[in-house]
């Protein structure tokens, strides 16, 4: 059982979870994700590693709340555990010092993306980064974002924060402006990324991007994850997440991703019939 | 002596649920004897004295003594007789392909129908489980530690040595549950996880420690386990997890799955009982399962038990080169799985959504014999034929997982991708990294899982003790 020791919600719908897992904690890189499993009776979820602290062998998470799954993650307390908490999974990100990298985060994909570019700038990178959300109420993190990046500009959909236009807009001018960008990071939801791939495939800027497929292990067992990438079938949990937004099939990715649509909703429904309650095994605040 | 009783020529039958009602069900299909038909059965047995039976078996079971025991009615002496030998006799008498082990070479089977060992092994194993395990004797902790990887047959016979032996066991599994392909694969109507679960509980009773979600290669490496985590020796087990593909156009659609996902949704994450369990599967009307083996006769009937109204095995070659266990063949029948032999896709056809509506294939017929002594199939020009389904299911086979070779140092492997390692030892290229099972032999059986887990452990034992 993995214990829940921190809990904070960083915008409606957006909750962050401090788990207590000291093995995954101990080689957890930027990039990686872990699967969760919260009862007896649940799915394997996978959710990308905002942050970890190997003293306190703690990892945290980030997450919207989006189906049944998450819905029933974000009623667990500080004390909770969850079922079953696995990893580091996947690749981690490719940390060097390349020069002057553009990170690109949107909506709760500013989480993943955290990490990432703190390590690049630690790696000697001159990091920009860029963060962007539907309005003013789901920003989060953008102190630590400040902090991670050698400079950070913000936007809004809507304009009710800092300025009106999509991560994409900010992103040509930065591109414009500065000309000499070696590497974009990008990590979002998955039309946030394709829009960002397309825009520095016209500039020639080799752009990263983590894709967030349909999983169940994790561990390259079972093919769920398969995306295409360049015409060759990855793996996403074992080959990725990470992979060239320039190659990446998102058309394909996109369809896969909603295989499960009514079922998910089916499953959420009867979730909230029932009053949307924290997990029935037991296990609460042990 | 046996000569001169009357042997009835045919195997008693073991009671299984009705076909057209158990195609629906999850529910074990075969019932196993009752005492009565077991000790029948036994007394079948001529007690050859040459023992060939026992030469078909992997793991060279005392078949001869242990039937004897069971016509006697000893079934704790004759359950104790195949533990000497077998450590899983309850999932072996269910799942192993007699027909070409033990039964093979038995010598009522050159006029009659041979001894049906498989299920009288069950019936014993069975009534240990009903009647309370025997107390296993083990031996004074050595202060020794050993860490096994992967939790299938290989993984917890090897581990279940070790402990009896005095080590201080620790298996590290990468899925939240113990068992390997007993558990994710081989279906509940087949292998009831119970059955499973049992042994796993026995080896807990053993002081094994068995960490779930624990993924060696990332949470840490075989040579950490070494060292820092100060384990003496290691065992790898990790099976043949990784899902072969056809590599034909449209095989991403959706609707298509390998084998390994399809029944893990099932058996593992309890799909079947979709919305009280959270994973769910998509089921079409018409389902085809690619290959010919023993999973793909498990997905074929999953499919059939997920509400299917048509579920069809899409085999190259013809029927009687079917690798699948007789047993599983004749009951997929029963149950209404169709077969179309000689055949291969080409093409899997989607709409504009990317969902399956259709399968390209191609005839084949056979030609020459191949490198494994079965005729080759061909395929015939311009036979394309599309046939019509929504759901396909790839079981065309599966290799080792990288995971655990790309990250251990000089470990070698073959071409394939196995692990190298001695058959006699289980001994690797690194030492005190031992292996067996699927990793090594590639995907195989249980028995011999189990037998390369056992063989390892006894290597461990003289490697730690020398
Ligand atoms: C490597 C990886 C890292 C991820 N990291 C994060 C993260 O840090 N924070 C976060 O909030 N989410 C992340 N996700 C997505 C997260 O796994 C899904 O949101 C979650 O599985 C939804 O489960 P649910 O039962 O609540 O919703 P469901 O009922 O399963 O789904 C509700 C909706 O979410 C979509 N969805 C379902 N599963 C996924 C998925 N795996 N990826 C994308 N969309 C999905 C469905 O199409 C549906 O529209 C990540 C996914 C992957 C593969
Ligand atoms: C659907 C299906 C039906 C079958 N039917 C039959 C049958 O009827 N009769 C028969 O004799 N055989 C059958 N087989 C074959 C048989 O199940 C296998 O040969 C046998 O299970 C192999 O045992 P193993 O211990 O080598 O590996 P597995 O059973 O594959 O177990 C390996 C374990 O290692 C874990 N693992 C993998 N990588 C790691 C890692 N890096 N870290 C930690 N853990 C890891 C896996 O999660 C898994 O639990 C069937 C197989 C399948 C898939
Ligand atoms: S273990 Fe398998 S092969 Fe050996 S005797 Fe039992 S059923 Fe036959
Ligand atoms: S060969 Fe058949 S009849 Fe002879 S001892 Fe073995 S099981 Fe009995
Ligand atoms: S999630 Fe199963 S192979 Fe990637």
């Amino acid at each position: 059982m993995y214990k829940v020791l921190k809990k904070e919600i960083l915008a409606p719908s957006i909750k962050l979870f401090e788990i207590e897992a000291p093995l995954v904690a101990r080689k957890a890189l930027a990039g990686q994700f872990i699967i969760l499993r919260v009862q007896d009776q649940g799915e394997r979820i996978p959710l990308t590693i905002a942050d970890f602290d190997r003293a306190r062998g703690s990892i945290t998470i980030v997450f919207q709340e989006v189906g049944k799954t998450t819905r029933e993650l974000g009623t667990l307390d500080e004390g909770d555990c969850v079922k079953d908490f696995v990893g580091p999974l996947g690749v981690p990100s490719h940390i060097g010092n390349f020069g002057r990298i553009v990170c690109v985060g949107g909506g709760v994909g500013v989480a993943p993306v955290y990490p990432i570019a703190r390590a690049l700038k630690e790696a000697g990178n001159e990091v920009i980064g860029i963060m962007g959300v539907r309005t003013a109420e789901l920003v989060f993190w953008e102190d630590k974002m400040r902090d991670a990046c050698s400079e950070l500009r913000v936007t809004t959909d809507d304009g009710s924060y800092v300025r009106k236009g999509f991560v994409t807009d900010v992103l040509q001018e930065v591109i414009e402006e500065k000309g000499d960008l070696a590497l974009c990071v990008a990590i979002g939801p998955p039309p946030m990324m394709r829009a960002v791939a397309n825009l520095t495939r016209k500039f020639n800027l080799k752009t990263v991007v983590s894709l967030n497929s349909l999983m169940v292990d994790g561990t390259g067992m079972c093919g769920c994850c398969r995306v295409t990438v360049g015409g060759e079938t990855k793996f996403t949990c074992v080959d990725g997440p990470e992979f060239d937004g320039h190659l990446v099939d998102f058309d394909e990715m996109a369809r896969r991703a909603v295989i499960y649509k009514p079922q998910e909703q089916r499953a959420l429904d009867l979730y909230n019939e029932k009053g949307g309650q924290k997990c029935q095994c037991g296990c609460g605040g042990e | 002596m046996a000569e001169k009783k009357k042997i009835a020529p045919e195997k008693n039958l073991m009671p299984a649920q009705d076909p057209v009602e158990r195609a629906r069900n999850f529910h074990e299909v075969a019932l196993g004897y009752s005492e009565e038909a077991a000790v029948a059965e036994a007394n079948r047995c001529l007690q050859c004295k040459n023992e060939p039976c026992k030469q078909g078996c992997p793991v060279e079971v005392d078949i001869p003594s242990f039937i004897k025991l069971a016509a006697q009615r000893d079934f704790k002496g004759a359950i104790k007789k195949l533990k000497e030998k077998n450590a899983l006799p309850a999932v072996c008498g269910r799942v192993c392909p007699q027909e070409n082990q033990c039964e093979k070479y038995c010598t009522l089977g050159k006029k009659h129908e041979p001894v049906a060992i498989g299920r009288i092994e069950r019936y014993c194993a069975d009534w240990e489980l009903a009647n309370g395990v025997l107390p296993q004797e083990t031996s004074f902790p050595n202060g020794k530690k050993v860490a096994i990887v992967g939790s299938g047959p290989a993984g917890l016979t090897c581990a279940a040595d070790l402990a009896k032996l005095g080590y201080q066991v620790t298996i590290f599994e990468a899925l939240h549950i113990p068992g390997g392909v007993l558990m994710y694969g081989i279906p509940e109507f087949r292998l009831p996880k119970a059955v499973v679960q049992a042994e796993v509980q026995n080896l807990k009773k053993l002081g094994v420690d068995i960490q779930v979600n624990a993924v060696v290669g990332k949470f840490a490496t075989v040579d950490e386990l070494m060292g820092e985590y100060g384990f003496d020796a290691v065992f790898i087990g990790t099976g043949a997890g990784l899902p072969h593909f056809m590599r034909i156009p449209g095989e991403n659609a959706c609707g298509v799955y390998s084998a390994n996902e399809f029944l893990t949704r099932t058996n593992l994450m309890k799909a079947y009982q979709f919305p009280d369990y959270d994973t769910p599967l998509r089921i079409g009307r018409k389902v085809a399962v690619l290959g010919g083996g023993n999973v793909a006769m498990d997905a074929a009937r999953t499919a059939l038990r997920l509400g299917a109204e048509e579920s069809w095995i899409v085999y190259r070659r013809s029927k009687n080169e079917l690798p699948a266990r007789h047993e599983e063949v004749e009951h997929a029948e029963e149950e209404g799985v169709r077969f179309k032999f000689l055949t291969s896709p080409t093409r899997i056809l989607y709409n504009g959504d990317y969902w399956v509506t259709g399968m390209e294939c191609l005839q084949y017929e056979l030609g020459e014999p191949d490198e494994s002594g079965r005729r080759r199939p061909v395929p015939i020009k311009g036979s394309e034929f599309t046939i019509d389904v929504d759901t396909v299911v790839v079981a065309i086979g599966q290799g080792p997982n990288p995971l655990v070779p790309r990250t251990t140092k000089g470990l070698v492997c073959n071409r394939k991708g196995n692990i190298t390692a001695d058959l006699e030892t289980g001994a690797t290229s690194l030492p005190g990294i031992f292996a067996g099972g699927d990793v090594v032999t590639g995907a195989a059986t249980v028995i011999l899982a189990m037998g390369a887990g056992r063989t390892a452990a006894r290597a461990i034992d003289v490697y730690l003790t020398e």
